[in-house]
């Protein structure tokens, strides 16, 4: 009984994170970056490790701004795609998700701090999903998840 | 004795100006090599392709590595969000009243439509208000094709004084 109930919760966790993988490995841009994502059940955290090509600034060492607003784009394209995917319902419908993706309209960051040459993450919240728009805030930290050292407010275009 | 005095005068207006013309070429120089050790920059094959006082042109050739969309070839966002942004910090560092360094406050991005496949995206980039602290600026991005912009963004930068200690 305890073995069958095990087993069923591993192939959950498979399942979810093959889908997740899906997802992310499909887009070229996404390994360009050299983002990760990190699954807690629905819950997705993205990790921008730190490497060299990814500096706006070579002395003293700052994250380039445009990599970083790129980085809180992607952060809320890929919650709204996953988002999706976790609501979907059947087989089919998650098949379809996964390749239709939602279209940025929007973006705005804002800059709070620096970005020191370290890993930085991200969590996105949908504030508002519509059948045609979302609206979504992302919020990036580094060494500390108390300081935020970007944000943004991002509007969506949902595919039909 | 009068006329010696205009001439002197002249002189000097005329070397005060050259100095001036020579100073924002050494800055737009500066802009233009700093431009060339930006990581990210090189790494995308950016290219600067005019500079002036608070104007900038700079262009992003098509790459694999920077697709958004795997059906159709296009770029993602965040490639020409990186490529406006880039563009903006060299307008901004180029006006005259500005130092040598900028750093990003604010970017807002509007995508109008995606960028063809294939084709080279060039931003244009005009640097519209400066303050002793904070420069404003204007960018939009268009490929080869066409004739409405790709996207467009409005940037706030925070003006930083180099320190002088490695000048």
């Amino acid at each position: 009984m305890n073995e069958t109930v095990e087993a069923a919760a591993l192939e959950s966790e498979i399942h979810r994170d093959a889908n997740l993988d899906v997802l992310i490995s499909g887009i070229p841009y996404v390994r360009f970056l050299g983002m990760r994502f990190e699954r807690k059940g629905d819950e997705l955290t993205s990790v921008l490790p730190f490497r060299g090509i990814l500096l706006g600034n070579p002395d003293p060492p700052a994250l380039h701004g445009g990599a970083i607003a790129a980085f809180l784009e992607v952060t809320a394209l890929v919650e709204l795609s996953w988002r999706r995917i976790c609501d979907g319902g059947d087989e089919a419908m998650v098949e379809e998700n996964l390749r239709k993706n939602p279209k940025t309209i929007a973006l705005t960051a804002d800059y709070l701090r620096p970005g020191y040459p370290r890993a930085a993450y991200a969590r996105a919240h949908i504030v508002r999903s519509g059948r045609r728009y979302a609206t979504v805030r992302v919020e990036a930290w580094q060494e500390k998840r108390s300081r935020n050292f970007a944000q943004a407010t991002g509007h969506f275009l949902m595919p039909a | 004795m009068r006329e010696t005095r205009s001439h002197e005068r002249a002189d000097r207006r005329n070397e005060r100006a050259a100095s001036q013309a020579k100073g924002l070429d050494s800055k737009l120089n500066r802009a233009r090599q700093f431009f060339e050790t930006i990581p990210l920059c090189r790494e995308m094959q950016m290219r600067i392709d005019d500079i002036n006082e608070g104007f900038a042109v700079v262009s992003l050739p098509y790459d694999e590595r920077l697709i958004g969309d795997p059906e159709s070839g296009v770029l993602h966002g965040g490639a020409v969000s990186t490529l406006l942004d880039t563009c903006a910090g060299a307008a901004v560092v180029s006006h005259p009243l500005v130092p040598d360094v900028a750093a990003t406050l604010d970017l807002r991005i509007e995508y109008m439509r995606s960028a063809a496949p294939g084709e080279r995206i060039r931003a244009t980039a005009e640097c519209y208000n400066v303050t002793r602290t904070i420069a404003f600026v204007r960018a939009t991005a268009n490929d080869e094709s066409g004739a409405r912009p790709v996207a467009e963004a409005t940037g706030i930068f925070a003006l930083v004084e180099r320190k002088t200690n490695n000048a």
